[in-house]
């Protein structure tokens, strides 16, 4: 792993000077702010909009619905930036010649790829962190407080399946020769998964049915079963990770 | 011990030549873009690799420089055997590719600490390194503005300080000095023949002038195979055939076009060449040629501002043993008719 210190370094800083960590701590965070407000004035705002004829049938919200707002959110635009993240940080780096500049010297491909890896990890990790937080803070202002250990833990699932998303665009960001063909392939896994996540038996187990999972913790409620998501988001998270550093470790480049 | 202190022990730690390449070979598909290259460059030298564009000449420097994998051969770089992702390999060597693309959002300074750090250099030293290459490259100036902003030359002599900055044992460069202008050309080369005996300088380019200028030896390569190796002086002593100039006085195209007719069929001559509207006549006896091309100027009606005997360059020898593919190739004609700086 020579020169991963100093290339995660270098990704942390190139994520801030480029604006990237900001756009995306920005909309998690929006995600963050407007889930429970929404949830709060959704039945309002249809009901205003609909002059009356909507009166009484939108029930009134829970603190529940906030929850699951945010998962939704972090199920569509979550995923979305997830993809949009990683879909160029190997193939970019391919195309640009950059990774050429960086591997022709004393710096081990292995660090190369893991250093990516960790500032992936760690920039949807602040970002969900953001949101959560934010959401945390006005769910207790619009509802009640959320029980802190479960809505960590809730986090914690959203995480992972955000890593499942961007490390399967990883793989496709390191195989493909360019970044709009992982981000291709990214956003192909994410609605071959979504089809595949209302077939009974499999879709249980797919990266897709930690939000549900995520829904209930947050809400005080171990879910089950939790086991089989969690094992095969964390497998899908290291398998692409270990096919992406073996197909990059000898890649021509 | 710091990087610097042991990328120069690792100049000389190997012993044999600096590279030293046998049966390289790499196809895409059916395409050959290198074919069974033997290659033995001395340590200390500076080595000129010619070619036409397509030669081979890239795809060298990506496997010496273990960026890809030969199909079939090797090839030791500063007696280590390469391959792709041998951080051995990257101790010993700095490269500069014929486009070379860094990150934006670092600053010039920034880029040369990252490379130094890369190399484990550190603390002082790695400032004073730094500062020494910004001032050899004519960047010290520009060494606080975003690389992002540079301009291609700007950026090529960034490339030729970050390869530089560690004191590689041997300096790949892949057309070094091809966006700079005249004044960074000359600074450039001066720079690299000032290596010459410090480090191994393997330099690809199809720019000629340039490499008579500081190489040692040459090696010349077209469609992938090498066509021959040696010191300049032999190469020239080898193949260089005696050339006349004939430079007629302007206003003359139609006399001058059948001029060169006429000399081009004479027994004597090997090729005609109208270089910016200079004959260059490049002969097979000398003796003849002297007696009888200015008879064919006087038929031909042509009045010559001057006829002259010269020393046959590197462009002679290389169009002589590449041949007219080369000649006839999208950017050797532009190459050769590009004025010395």
């Amino acid at each position: 792993m020579t020169g991963f210190g100093l290339l995660l370094g270098k990704e942390i800083r190139e994520q801030a000077r480029t604006m990237r960590l900001l756009a995306v701590v920005v909309v998690f965070a929006i995600m963050g702010l407007i889930s429970p407000v929404f949830a709060r004035y959704v039945r309002e705002i249809v009901e205003a909009i609909g002059g009356g004829q909507f009166q009484g049938m939108i029930p009134a919200p829970t603190v529940a619905d906030a929850v699951a707002q945010l998962t939704k959110n972090m199920g569509q635009f979550g995923v979305v930036a997830a993809i949009l993240v990683a879909m160029g940080t190997v193939a970019a780096e391919k195309e640009r010649g950059t990774a050429a500049f960086l591997l022709t010297k004393p710096i081990g491909r292995g660090a190369f790829v893991a250093a990516k890896i960790v500032a992936i990890g760690t920039l949807l990790a602040v970002a969900v962190a953001v949101a959560g937080a934010l959401c945390w803070v006005y769910t207790t202002i619009l509802f009640e407080p959320l029980p802190v250990p479960g809505f960590a833990g809730a986090l914690v699932l959203v995480w992972l399946s955000l890593a499942a998303f961007a490390a399967v665009t990883f793989l496709a960001s390191v195989v493909t020769p360019s970044g709009v063909a992982a981000g291709g392939i990214g956003f192909g896994v994410f609605i071959v998964v979504g089809i595949l996540s209302a077939l009974p038996g499999i879709g249980s187990y797919l990266p897709t049915s930690l939000w549900g999972a995520a829904n209930l913790l947050a809400l005080g409620t171990v879910p089950d079963p939790l086991g089989g998501p969690v094992v095969v988001s964390v497998a899908i998270v290291l398998g692409s990770l270990g096919l992406a550093w073996w197909r990059f470790r000898r890649q021509e480049l | 011990m710091d990087a610097i202190a042991d990328a120069g022990a690792g100049a000389r730690a190997f012993a044999g030549p600096a590279i030293e390449a046998r049966g390289l070979t790499k196809r895409y598909g059916d395409v050959v873009a290198l074919d069974a290259l033997d290659l033995s460059v001395p340590t200390g030298s500076v080595f000129g690799f010619l070619g036409p564009n397509g030669a081979g000449k890239t795809t060298t420097l990506r496997l010496l420089t273990g960026l890809g994998r030969p199909t079939a051969g090797t090839a030791v770089v500063a007696g280590i055997a390469v391959g792709t992702g041998r951080l051995d390999l990257g101790r010993r060597i700095g490269y500069l590719d014929q486009d070379p693309r860094f990150y934006g959002w670092m600053t010039g300074r920034e880029l040369l600490t990252f490379v130094g750090r890369a190399y484990g250099m550190a603390g002082a030293a790695l400032r004073s390194r730094v500062d020494e290459v910004l001032e050899m490259v004519g960047l010290r100036e520009a060494a606080r503005r975003r690389v992002g902003g540079y301009s291609g030359g700007m950026r090529q002599r960034l490339g030729v300080g970050q390869a530089m900055l560690p004191r590689p044992a041997v300096l790949f460069l892949d057309e070094p000095v091809s966006a700079l202008d005249p004044e960074g050309r000359r600074d450039t080369l001066a720079l690299i023949g000032r290596l010459r005996g410090e480090a191994t300088v393997f330099m690809s380019t199809h720019i000629l002038t340039d490499v008579e200028r500081i190489c040692d030896r040459v090696a010349i390569v077209d469609r992938g195979r090498l066509v021959t190796e040696a010191p300049i002086d032999e190469l020239l002593a080898r193949h260089a055939r005696p050339i006349l100039e004939l430079d007629p006085e302007p206003g003359q195209a139609a006399a001058v076009a059948r001029l060169a007719e006429r000399l081009g069929a004479a027994p004597w001559t090997r090729d005609v060449r109208d270089d910016h509207g200079v004959l260059r006549v490049v002969v097979t006896d000398a003796g003849q040629a002297a007696a009888e091309a200015l008879p064919l100027v006087v038929a031909a009606g042509v009045r010559l501002a001057r006829f002259e005997r010269v020393r046959p360059t590197l462009e002679d020898v290389f169009l002589q043993l590449v041949g007219n593919g080369a000649a006839e190739g999208p950017d050797v004609g532009a190459t050769i008719a590009e004025p010395a700086p």
